[in-house]
């Protein structure tokens, strides 16, 4: 069988037509297999989903009950028939409840990666590189200039600058879901036992963190109406990046400006953006954990999804290792 | 290496001065000598280090990977240090053992010591020791291109507060003093900074003084004053210098202490007199060579240059018109009236060459009401107000209030509209605060506001409000940070915008340039259908051209 009788890129995105369902589809679909809850790979208003159990928690919290007609939780490792197209999730590392999709007919085994990172993150199940003839990865940092540090390394310059700048409350940018529960936990890992406040879009997920066995210390919330600026002296606040241009950062004392990603790794961006302390911390692979993952699983053929594809596939015909670009669109940078 | 890299990261990031100067000072204290001494040379432009190309780096980065993936993160990223400091590892996952990592010192003692068939290898072995952020730092220091918006009159003042956090505050004028005599790492400076060390002394006095400042005349200031304890000169719109000349040694330095001596040789050669002056760096001619002063933008030609050819020097001869001494060969006169080092003064540029000094003339008068009258109406375009100095005020470093006023012509004023918004930084980071102003010109498509300027201050907080509110309800585009915002004859945000000054640009679109432009005053009152027209900028330039 070729291939892309097994798996193509459409519109709404990668389709299975033998199966007759697609993966992470950006637009409404009858049949939807997810990989993982952030919002550019789960969406609501699909008809049947299948996903981890964590991973249809996680919707139901962002979508509400009604985000799709019926559901079935897919258990890691689980074999599961669909329309004669046996399907399995594997743990990606990403967050909380992420997962790879293998999908096998005829002795032709596809792994869809979803996003994934080999990084050590105690909030979600570590990567388990699985066997397979063609390998879709993500390409979310496939340039060479990304090496992501060790985060702990990142966690002690917020340190440093709250002990450097003790009267400056530190906001801590962070995506709601996986970021924010991963870096809380990271400053937790390091030391830090003091409260650690909240942006409101974050409690339900962070609840739901907690709820899963995943300890995040003391929380509480940033939220508060007329709180007093000199209660957040010092104090560190995480919460999506996109308050912290509103009105709501204004309640804090000259207010530091961090923001947790992978594109820190770039000055520039993060110049731009505003931020005056960047940390370093991605839930992706950066591109020395890219090739090690493929030269590891060592895919008869590689495609690149999402990211800067170019270079990855540049890369692999480096190797002799046939590649190609996807170009699937719909996919952006949330998750980091 | 590793802690004068985290700083520049930390440096280039940080918008607000006293964010800038409490991790310089940080640094200062934290950081072993001669390591720190390094660093504040190259923070204050002072550090010398063999240079390395960019061609060559480029070469070594493409010996260890593939130029298709180089161009790919050289586009990217956009900047070839940074590039360089990413990409060197490549798909090597391991990190580099901060332990083993080479010192600032070593590093520069390293460079400085190597033959020219020898950097090539040097800075290879470098760059893999280095981890990423020091790679960045390094590169930067031997590319010499260290951008990162600290001035060394920002680090002389860090280097104060560090002195400070004992009970040994030493001030900056101090340090400013004894700057020009010291070189890397400055040791002895920080001994001495630290209490540990006697006051370092000086090989030669041709060093630079801190300049006397004065303040701006404000409402009410002179009718507390008796016009017959003053004198008045004129304002040439020039820029400050200091001359300092002692056994050979000819200087000149900005009013910042910058040493800008390698860009203007045709006053520094000319200097035949021992001491030091405080003048205005004009271009043209002297009034004693009876050939007109000419604009600043003239002036601007000769500035922010290394180093000068001949064309320049006989297109835009430079020449200083002094007005105060501060010694006298090695007698030092600050302490003398105004009046006794103006006489000395006289005396001194009297003697030198006349096409490249001549003396600032005082301007006659005998009530606040005359001078005011005199400034409105001065008899040089290229003049910008007058001064005014306390007959017997002594030389005192800083900005005292009271001996000196400057009492500079009304800013000029234009009613314009806002076009585009951007948010500020540190503070102000979740406010628009940044605007770009402009003003009704003829286009092929009719009348248009064209932009002709930012200004980012000059408004107090609770109008910063008025304005916020303004851009985030009129919002009609998003440009990644900037917002444009609604801006049609009936609707719209009128800018009242001062400035100090106005040129003729090339670089702008709309053709003239505005020197510090503020926002005045909110215009609610008004329509930007009565905003001013480009017609009428585009005259300010010429009145000041005839």
């Amino acid at each position: 069988m070729k291939p892309e009788a097994l798996l193509h890129p459409t519109p709404a995105g990668l389709f299975c037509p033998i199966g007759r369902f697609h993966v992470d589809p950006v637009r409404p679909v009858e049949r939807a297999l997810i990989t993982h809850g952030h919002s550019d790979h789960a969406r609501s208003g699909h008809g049947h989903v299948l996903a981890t159990r964590q991973t249809l928690d996680i919707m139901r919290i962002r979508y509400g009950e009604d985000f799709c007609s019926s559901e079935q939780a897919a258990a890691f490792g689980e074999e599961i028939d669909v329309n004669g197209v046996r399907v399995s999730f594997h743990p990606a590392g990403h967050v909380l409840g992420s997962a790879q999709i293998a999908i096998e007919r005829d002795g032709l085994r596809i792994v869809v990666s979803g996003d994934y990172k080999r990084g050590v993150d105690p909030t979600c199940a570590p990567f388990v590189p699985v066997a397979c003839d063609i390998f879709i990865t993500e390409a979310t940092f496939g340039l060479p200039v990304f090496h992501h540090p060790d985060p702990k390394e990142e966690v002690g310059k917020l340190f440093t600058s709250i002990e450097q700048f003790p009267e400056r409350s530190h906001l801590v940018g962070a995506y709601a879901l996986g970021k924010a529960q991963r870096v809380i936990r990271l400053i937790r890992d390091c030391g830090y036992d003091k409260p650690i406040f909240i942006h409101g879009a974050l409690a339900k997920l962070c609840d739901y963190y907690v709820s899963q066995g995943i300890d995040l210390g003391e929380i509480r919330p940033a939220t508060v109406e007329k709180s007093n600026p000199e209660a957040f002296k010092g104090a560190v606040i995480v919460g999506p990046p996109s308050a912290f241009q509103e009105r709501w950062a204004r309640r804090f004392n000259e207010p530091m400006i961090c923001f947790a990603s992978g594109w820190m790794m770039v000055r520039q961006r993060a110049k731009q953006g505003g931020v005056e302390l960047p940390l370093v911390i991605s839930d992706h692979c950066d591109w020395p954990e890219l090739l090690d993952t493929i030269n590891e699983i060592k895919p008869a053929e590689v495609w690149v999804t999402h990211g800067r594809e170019e270079a990855l596939v540049r890369w692999c015909e480096l190797q002799g290792i046939p590649a190609r670009p996807l170009h699937l669109v719909g996919y952006e940078d949330e998750g980091d | 290496m590793k802690a004068f890299a985290t700083l520049l990261d930390r440096l280039v990031l940080t918008p607000s001065r006293n964010g800038k100067l409490k991790l310089l000072a940080d640094y200062f204290r934290d950081t072993p000598d001669p390591d720190r001494g390094y660093g504040l040379a190259a923070l204050a432009g002072a550090l010398d280090l063999k240079s390395v190309k960019p061609a060559m780096l480029r070469e070594l980065v493409l010996e260890r990977l593939d130029p298709v993936l180089f161009q790919y993160s050289y586009d990217y990223v956009g900047d070839l240090a940074e590039t360089i400091a990413l990409v060197w590892d490549g798909g090597r996952k391991e990190r580099v053992d901060d332990s083993h990592q080479p010192r600032l010192s070593e590093v520069v003692t390293r460079m400085n010591s190597l033959g020219r068939l020898e950097v090539r290898g040097a800075v290879r072995d470098l760059l893999d020791q280095l981890d990423p952020s020091s790679r960045f730092a390094f590169l930067k220091l031997a590319t010499g291109s260290l951008r990162i918006g600290v001035s060394a009159r920002l680090a002389k003042q860090a280097l104060s507060d560090m002195s400070g956090l004992g009970d040994n505050k030493r001030d900056v004028t101090e340090i400013e003093t004894l700057w020009h005599g010291l070189a890397p790492p400055y040791e002895a400076l920080f001994a001495w900074l630290e209490g540990k060390g006697e006051k370092p002394v000086l090989a030669t006095p041709a060093i630079f003084h801190s300049v006397m400042l004065a303040n701006p005349v404000e409402e009410g200031d002179l009718a507390k004053l008796d016009p017959k304890d003053y004198a008045a000169e004129w304002k040439w719109d020039g820029i400050r210098v200091q001359m300092s000349s002692f056994g050979g040694t000819r200087k000149l330095y900005s009013r910042s202490g910058d040493d800008i001596t390698n860009a203007f040789p045709d006053v520094v050669e000319a200097i035949n007199f021992e001491g030091v002056i405080d003048g205005e760096l004009l271009v043209g001619g002297t009034t004693r060579s009876n050939s007109p002063t000419r604009t600043f933008s003239d002036l601007q030609q000769r500035l922010n240059r290394k180093t000068v050819n001949n064309k320049m020097l006989d297109e835009y001869p430079a020449f200083v018109r002094s007005y105060d001494l501060l010694f006298e060969r090695d007698e030092d006169v600050r302490a003398e009236g105004f009046l006794e080092r103006r006489k000395r003064l006289a005396e001194l540029i009297e003697r030198a060459p006349h096409d490249r000094f001549d003396l600032s003339q005082l301007v006659p008068f005998s009530t606040w009401e005359e001078l005011d009258q005199l400034r409105l109406a001065p008899p040089d375009p290229v003049i910008e107000g007058v001064m005014i100095k306390r007959k017997d005020s002594v030389y005192q470093a800083g900005r005292l209030k009271g001996p000196w006023f400057k009492w500079k012509r009304d800013p000029y004023n234009i009613d314009a509209v806002m076009l585009y918004a951007q948010r500020g930084h540190g503070k102000r980071s979740s406010y628009y605060s940044d605007f770009t102003f402009g003003v009704w010109a003829d286009t092929p498509n009719g009348q248009e506001l064209v932009p002709v300027g930012k200004a980012y201050f000059g408004f107090t907080d609770a109008e910063l409000e008025v304005l916020d509110k303004f851009v985030r309800d009129n919002t009609v585009e998003r440009f990644g940070p900037v917002r444009a915002v609604r801006a049609e004859p009936d609707f719209g945000f009128v800018l009242e915008v001062a400035f100090e000054g106005i040129n003729r640009s090339t670089r702008h679109k709309s053709g003239v340039a505005m020197r510090f432009p503020r926002i005045a005053r909110l215009r609610t009152d008004k329509l930007p259908r009565d905003a001013d027209r480009l017609a009428a900028l585009t005259a300010m330039v010429e009145a000041r051209e005839s």
